[in-house]
């Protein structure tokens, strides 16, 4: 078929099946990897993709097929008989202790990695000296000879920047002397710079012969980084492209199995209305004596029409989540609770009521009543009771309307019909209200949450991520739902990571950056990689 | 289908476990080198031979179907209360107390004061540690532990100085006035049970009513199921919790209610077979529901009553084969989910 073949590959997986609990997670997986490529693995989630990794790099073990690594058939059941192989993994939530240095990290993993009998070799270690000094000398060395930047080897590693500790846990795989390094979705936590960075830094590792695997859904990153691409498709490999050969479109319709519209036609001209929004001077100050767990804010003034969509861009942790805290939950945030970790200053108005401001403070449910519709970030922790059924996820945060009580006492003869309208226009699949909300998938699982805020028609929406883990199909309806509501005249605060989502929806764009707004713009004034610098705080 | 097949399986789980724990239990006495057939024959007719067995095993049953409810409804808002033994402690103390301070209110005004200073008593009992965790965010399983010790304090403080019966060498108060005196049945021969039998199942009803069909109780298993939700939906977890365990100390405090109006007439220092202890074995075992803490407070209530005739009539078993058989049955519940919870945790690494 390619080139590929003809030479050894780095990694072969042959007729690859897994299964948990009879349900398969990997049907007859094959994938072949030319050495010294850049091979991406897309699909949606639960395709299988990281099961699949996960085998090679020996956390599961494999109910068939086999693993060659340079020609030579390998079974292993531990990872480290993966890493002494050569094989490494950079996880999505990387492995680092933060509170010890970017060096004892590296040296850490080396210690118990790279054995057969990793408990005697940690005490082995432990009773010799580890020479750091020689430890930094290499990893310099190793730093200088893959051209990437140094890091500075003593801070802990908790203060380092993310893109930093990627760089932290890819040079902890070329200590080990990996030569084949796997990597399950970089780019999330990243800055436009830092992905770019990333990218030329992996494409220098493979001209010195190291072979990357790397675990995406962003068809774009694809695109621009990888030299092949396999789709995975419910636990199946439904297809291998070069990339070279290959469109967007086409890797779009292959994860999903349909045709997809990826381009959202450009929204009509925002209509001008009423305020729905309004937050003026919001300071966050942590609570003294409190852990820093939160991020302060700074001087946050903004404010929402009607009938528009404010976009706030910006990487994860600069303050998105605190400001939404705030906004939504503001006596948990007030001098006067004692339970609280942090204290919010300023004032907002809400629909044409203060929800916060020196003297007042509104209840969370009150807020909501306002007419507030949330679509929390972490859809799993703040958005749905995993274990209830779909019918009791409907019906929370609506409980106290009319239309679903009386006198305290639920009408479920109205629930029941409302919850199953509602999963019918949502296309919340399977259509089982009785079902568990932990059996759908993310998709359905965030459908389900715009359904049941989207039922009392809010007036101000607050969109947080709303179409992070989410598969290709569902982003397209949600995107067009959340334009829907904006045409009925609500105003939309949006707050993604994704450049991609703020750029298509939003009318505004604000930067967020360190607790600051640092810069705004109008949509069509701004380009990527303007928003990307300002992202990473050029204009802070 | 596998949907419906594992949830019939899992409504029977604890069933299994009861079955497995008996059938260990007895295995043990053979040890003991009785027949375990034997052992089990006196059990069952010790516990249901006659109308006054009977009535004993529902007597005994009361108080624990008070106590499970109390553990249940906390742990639906996601606490764990360890304080039922000082919430009943504390109600049926209350209730002796106005029984004795005011014993000439006649009936049917007496029992209903009685019972009303039970429920709030034992209630501001549960609602103190609620208080605690919700706003200073303190632990309360920590705190109604303590909360144990301190009422165990005041009631004997109370029981010895101020209510004293000083007609007795027990540690007991003065007897509550006639009025209080609540109806016992008679067609269970000399067995005390009363109307607080009644008051506990409807206790139950109540409370299913109010879990799974108002909208307080939805946001209280809300609370429970994910708290992080609830707050995101407006739901005030603080309120849900103090709510939980003042609804929880009420109900243990009804325990005094069988006991004070219904039994003994007086508060008795130490009347608890720890009840309250016993509570969490029976909301366990009743998976928090409280049709299923009405059974296992049933089998308890039946476990107790069947044991005690085990001194007589066996030479190598006594009646402790009851706290043998409650602790083999809650490890074989506690097995029982293991072994779902490792089936539900397995294929976590199916999700790419």
């Amino acid at each position: 078929m390619m080139a590929a073949q003809t030479a050894v590959s780095a990694v072969e997986l042959r007729g690859i099946s897994k299964f948990f609990n009879g349900v398969p997670a990997n049907q007859e997986i094959d994938l072949q990897v030319r050495a010294g490529s850049i091979h991406a693995i897309i699909g949606e989630n639960g395709a299988g993709k990281s099961t699949a990794m996960k085998i090679l790099y020996g956390l599961h073990r494999p109910d068939a097929g086999e693993i060659l690594i340079r020609g030579e058939r390998k079974m292993w059941s531990t990872p480290a008989q993966a890493i002494s192989a050569g094989i490494g993994m950079v996880h999505q939530h990387f492995m680092l202790a933060g509170p010890y240095s970017a060096l004892e990290n590296i040296l850490l993993g080396v210690e118990l990695g790279n054995s057969s009998a990793p408990l005697l070799k940690a005490f082995e270690s432990l009773a010799r000296p580890v020479d750091r000094k020689s430890a930094k000398a290499r990893l310099d060395g190793l730093a200088d000879q893959y051209g990437l930047r140094k890091i500075d080897w003593d801070l802990p590693v908790e203060t380092l920047p993310v893109g930093v500790q990627q760089r932290v846990e890819i040079l902890k795989l070329l200590y080990q002397e990996a030569s084949i390094l796997i990597l399950d979705e970089p780019t999330a936590v990243l800055t436009p710079q830092e992905i770019e960075e990333l990218f030329s830094n992996l494409k220098k590792l493979t001209k010195d012969g190291k072979t990357i695997l790397i675990i995406t859904h962003k068809l774009k990153e694809v695109m621009s980084l990888a030299d092949e691409v396999t789709v995975f498709r419910a636990g199946k490999v439904v297809g291998r492209r070069a990339v070279a050969d290959t469109k967007v479109e086409e890797l779009a319709s292959l994860m999903v199995g349909r045709k997809v519209n990826l381009k959202i036609e450009p929204p009509s001209k925002p209509v001008p209305r009423d305020p729905v929004l309004e937050i003026s001077d919001l300071h966050l100050t942590t609570a003294p004596g409190r852990a820093r767990r939160v991020h302060p804010l700074e001087k946050i003034s903004f404010s929402v029409r009607g009938g528009e969509v404010v976009g706030i861009a910006g990487v994860e942790g600069n303050g998105q989540s605190e400001l939404l805290q705030v906004l939504l939950h503001p006596r948990d945030f007030s001098k006067r609770n004692s339970a609280s970790v942090a204290h919010a200053t300023g004032s907002v108005r809400c629909l044409g009521r203060v929800t916060m401001n020196e003297q007042t403070r509104l209840r969370a449910e009150e807020i909501k009543l306002l007419g507030v519709g949330v679509i929390p970030e972490d859809r799993q922790r703040e958005g749905l009771l995993l274990e209830r059924s779909i019918e009791e996820n409907f019906l929370l945060g609506l409980q106290k309307r009319s239309v679903f009580s009386r006198n305290g006492f639920i009408l479920r003869k109205n629930l029941r019909e409302a919850a199953l309208r509602a999963i019918e226009v949502y296309d919340v699949r399977p259509r089982a209200i009785d079902l568990e909300v932990e059996a759908l998938s993310g998709g359905n699982q965030q459908k389900l949450i715009i359904a049941r805020e989207f039922e009392c028609e809010p007036k101000l929406l607050i969109a947080a991520q709303p179409t992070r883990g989410v598969d290709v199909g569902a982003i397209e309806f949600i995107h067009r739902r959340i334009l829907d509501a904006r045409e009925k005249g609500a105003g939309v605060l949006l707050v993604s990571s994704e450049l991609d989502e703020i750029l298509a929806l939003a009318d505004r764009i604000l930067v967020m950056y360190a607790g600051r707004i640092v810069a705004q713009f109008n949509r069509g004034e701004v380009s990527e990689q303007v928003l990307g610098l300002s992202m990473g705080g050029a204009h802070a | 289908m596998t949907v419906l097949r594992s949830r019939i399986f899992r409504s029977l789980q604890p069933l299994l476990a009861v079955l497995i724990g008996l059938a260990i239990g007895l295995l043990i006495t053979k040890f003991a080198g009785e027949n375990p057939w034997h052992v089990l024959k006196i059990l069952v007719n010790s516990a249901v031979g006659s109308r006054y067995d009977i009535g004993m095993t529902l007597f005994y049953a009361t108080p624990l179907i008070l106590t499970g409810l109390a553990v249940a409804i906390p742990f639906q808002a996601g606490l764990f209360n360890i304080g039922a033994e000082g919430q009943l402690t504390l109600g049926a103390l209350a209730a002796a107390a106005v029984g004795c301070v005011f014993p000439d209110i006649p009936w049917p005004l007496a029992p209903v004061l009685a019972v009303l200073a039970a429920f709030l008593v034992g209630g501001f009992w549960g609602f103190v540690p609620g208080w605690l965790h919700a706003k200073r965010g303190s632990h309360e399983v920590i705190n109604t532990i303590m909360l144990n010790f301190i009422a165990a304090g005041i009631a004997s403080w109370v029981t010895l100085y101020i209510l004293k019966n000083p007609e007795s060498q027990n540690p007991e108060t003065r007897a509550v006035g006639a009025g209080y005196l609540i109806h016992h049945f008679q067609s269970f021969g000399d067995a005390p049970l009363s109307s607080a039998f009644v008051l506990a199942l409807v206790a139950a009803i109540l409370v299913s009513v109010f879990l799974w069909r108002t909208v307080l109780g939805f946001q209280l298993r809300a609370v429970g199921q994910g708290e992080g939700a609830a707050r995101t939906a407006g739901i005030d977890a603080g309120k849900m919790k103090i709510t939980a365990m003042f609804l929880a100390g009420g109900l243990a405090g009804l325990v005094g209610v069988g006991e004070v109006l219904g039994n003994a007439g007086r508060f008795r220092l130490g009347f608890s077979p720890e009840y309250g202890f016993i509570g969490i074995a029976v909301a366990l075992l009743g998976k928090n529901r409280p049709a299923g803490v009405v059974a296992a407070a049933l089998l308890f209530g039946a476990l107790h009553k069947g044991t005690s005739d085990l001194d007589l009539e066996t030479e190598n078993v006594t009646r402790d084969l009851s706290l043998i058989l409650q602790a083999l049955i809650i490890l074989s519940v506690s097995a029982v989910g293991l072994w779902d919870w490792f089936n539900r945790n397995r294929p976590a690494g199916r999700r790419a």
